[in-house]
């Protein structure tokens, strides 16, 4: 397949948006100046971007504890996000929600859920809404590597498939559940191979190459749009920064680590629109620049916007 | 004698309970992974050292590795199990609540089970799942004892007798009480470290503490919320009011009786918890104390707890909902009533 040069660019924008959000947010928080913890998606970008790249308006995806670049390929604003990341009235889940909560269902994606797995079996009762209000529409659903192995996947994916509901399972496969290596936690080579057990079709994917993760997420969400029930995609990747906080990643092997970023998606891409002619590098170094003004923006704003009243807190508990 | 954090001394407890008995293991979430950072706390640090086949990783799998964990309690071994925080013990409810708390009772008896589960509480910026305080929930689940440690030298010894209990214990540590080091480290941690000794030791589990003597008033609270009380303590004497504060340490089997002999000295009663405040641990004590001994209150009992809300993440709301000093204050003084 070839790509006009505006949509491989659009791509090419949104995981540097991703990018360069993740790296100014993981330097705030070591300056102290953002509350809690952060999962941050350096190096998996592709995965959230060519996915969401084929997706309409109308449809959902369910995000993971590791949410941002998830939310930034859905398309949430980088604004609304920071604000949310300083705990702001005005945050996209008004500073109830936080950096795992992160989402707008207005813009396609429910709140985050920080609990492993447990948007599996959501995304598969969203889809199942699609369905019972005949309705063109898709969930996505991201988990983990880590995520597989809770009940409520194979709960969830199990009744996906029985019913042939319209939703794509994608797990944004980074080789490791916060510490711990995927072949030490399920004994198939492939996670796609679970997807037999469900009777669904199943892909292994390199999940660095955002074109290839375009194509099978578009596939998948237009047999599953047609009524052909899901699919399970494992998109192979790598997280490039800790798991959470400050999180040395002294469990990755140095190797392993230099040769991920031989792989990491974005200079990849760039490589790869440069040497097609799809991109100038100065085009490739006017979207840099557009986008660190975006993200410093964000920041100021965010900075300025009013707190929550402590009393905020009482609301929205109950509809 | 050494000083120790909460995290270190938890620590401790574990590697000398596996060393003293081969049946005792650990079972977790990246609780041993090599250049991992031994569970989400540090508790499990480097015990892989002490026999590496008895600290076992598992799937994020939490139903499962808790089933997994009964099951080997059942054959008589000694599990240790954890989640990585207290909210996921919804993940494992089933096999906590229908069969953990059970399968002695639905035998007549004639099974043990000597399974340790142990639950990271507490609200700390990290948004509504993960952050709930769950005592209470697990209150209304007969068949579990539950332990609260305050204190480095609590944790410690409530480890020790958890682990050679022939009963499911679980016991709740605090966030903001570990005392994590480095890049696992909280902000707005209290310091809860003590003085450990170096011979063995257990705290009894069913036994609280007079964390202060005073005359006016009781103020009975657990885990951050002790040390909170505490603060208060020291506050109210400034004003000249002289609080009690007793920390029970265990909430099953509850110390009844340290408890009624302080009421019944000061008369007033304070009760402080973090977890809404429906249906919390504030509403049990209140609701006995006042069955038992209401012709010794001189005022009603005071409960501090944080709304029946969820846990919100933004910092100012989340102070909001985290009972503090001034609220205690606040109850203590209407207890006496100015
Ligand atoms: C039910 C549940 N168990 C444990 C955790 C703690 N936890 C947070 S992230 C994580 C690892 C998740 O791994 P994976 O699904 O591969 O996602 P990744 O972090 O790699 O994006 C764990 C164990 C959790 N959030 N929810
Ligand atoms: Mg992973």
């Amino acid at each position: 397949m070839t790509y006009s040069s505006k949509f491989s660019l659009a791509l090419y924008r949104k995981m540097v948006l991703i990018r360069q959000f993740e790296e100014r947010v993981k330097y705030l928080f070591l300056e102290g100046v953002m509350p809690g913890t952060i999962h941050q998606s350096q190096g998996q970008e592709a995965v959230p971007v060519g996915v969401c790249a084929a997706l309409k308006e109308g449809d959902v995806i369910t995000g993971t504890h590791r949410p941002h670049g998830q939310a930034i390929a859905r398309g949430l604003t980088v604004e609304s996000m920071m604000h949310e990341l300083f705990g702001k009235a005005d945050g996209c889940c008004r500073g109830k929600g936080g950096s795992m909560h992160m989402g707008d269902l207005e813009r396609g994606m429910l709140p985050a859920i920080a609990i492993v797995g447990g948007g599996v079996p959501i995304a598969t009762g969203i889809a199942l809404a699609f369905r019972l209000r005949k309705e063109p529409r898709v969930a996505v659903c991201f988990t983990g590597d880590g995520g597989v192995n809770e009940g409520a996947f194979h709960e969830g994916v199990n009744m996906g498939a029985i019913w042939s509901l319209p939703v794509v399972y994608v797990i944004e496969n980074n080789l490791y559940a916060a510490s711990t290596p995927v072949s030490q936690a399920v004994k198939l080579k492939k996670l796609s191979d679970r997807a037999g057990g469900y009777g669904i079709p199943g892909v292994t994917i390199d999940g660095n190459d955002v074109l290839a993760v375009y194509e099978t997420a578009h596939e998948a969400v237009t047999r599953a749009r047609d009524g052909g029930g899901p699919t399970l995609i494992d998109a192979v990747t790598y997280r490039i920064t800790g798991h959470s906080r400050r999180d040395p990643c002294n469990y990755q092997p140095e190797e392993e680590r230099k040769e991920a970023l031989q792989r990491e998606p974005i200079r990849r891409f760039a490589e790869r629109l440069l040497a097609e002619g799809l991109a100038t590098q100065a085009q490739l170094d006017e979207i840099h620049l557009a986008v660190d003004a975006e993200i410093e923006d964000a920041v100021e704003s965010a900075k300025a916007a009013p707190d929550p009243k402590p009393e905020d807190a009482l609301d929205d508990v109950f509809a | 004698m050494a000083q120790m954090t909460i995290a270190e001394a938890l620590r401790e407890a574990l590697r000398e309970e596996m060393i003293r008995d081969e049946r005792v293991f650990c079972i977790g979430e990246d609780i041993g992974i090599r250049g991992g950072w031994g569970g989400a706390f540090t508790v499990t640090l480097g015990l892989e050292k002490v026999a590496r086949e008895r600290v076992i990783d598992t799937p994020i799998s939490e139903n499962g590795l808790f089933g997994v964990a009964l099951g080997a309690a059942i054959m008589g071994l000694r599990p240790v199990a954890d989640v990585q925080y207290g909210d996921f013990l919804f993940n494992a409810m089933d096999q906590v609540a229908n069969h953990i708390a059970k399968i002695r009772y639905m035998s007549g008896g004639k099974i043990k089970v000597p399974l340790v589960m142990r639950a990271p509480v507490g609200a700390t910026g990290r948004g509504a799942q993960h952050a709930q305080n769950l005592e209470a929930t697990f209150l209304t689940i007969p068949g579990i004892k539950i332990v609260c440690p305050a204190t480095a030298y609590d944790a410690k010894g409530l480890l020790k007798a958890a682990i050679r209990d022939d009963s499911p214990v679980l016991m709740f540590e605090h966030k903001l009480l570990y005392g994590s080091k480095g890049a696992r480290s909280e902000s707005g941690a209290v310091d809860a470290s003590s003085d450990i000794p170096d011979e063995d030791y257990v705290v009894s589990i069913g036994k609280g503490i007079v964390r202060r003597e005073g005359a006016d008033v009781t103020i009975v609270g657990t885990l951050l919320m002790m040390h909170l009380a505490l603060q208060a303590a020291d506050r109210l004497a400034q004003e000249g009011i002289s609080a009690e504060v007793i920390d029970p340490r265990s909430l099953v089997p509850f110390d009844w009786e340290l408890l009624e002999e302080s009421v019944r000295k000061t008369s007033r009663l304070v009760v402080v918890a973090e977890g809404p405040k429906t249906g919390g641990i504030g509403s049990e004590i209140a609701a006995t104390v006042s069955e038992r001994m209401m012709d010794y209150l001189t005022a009603p009992i005071q409960r501090v707890a944080s709304p029946d809300i969820p846990v919100p993440f933004s910092p100012v709301m989340e102070n909001f909902y985290r009972p503090d000093v001034d609220r205690i204050c606040g109850a203590a003084r209407k207890t006496i009533g100015d």
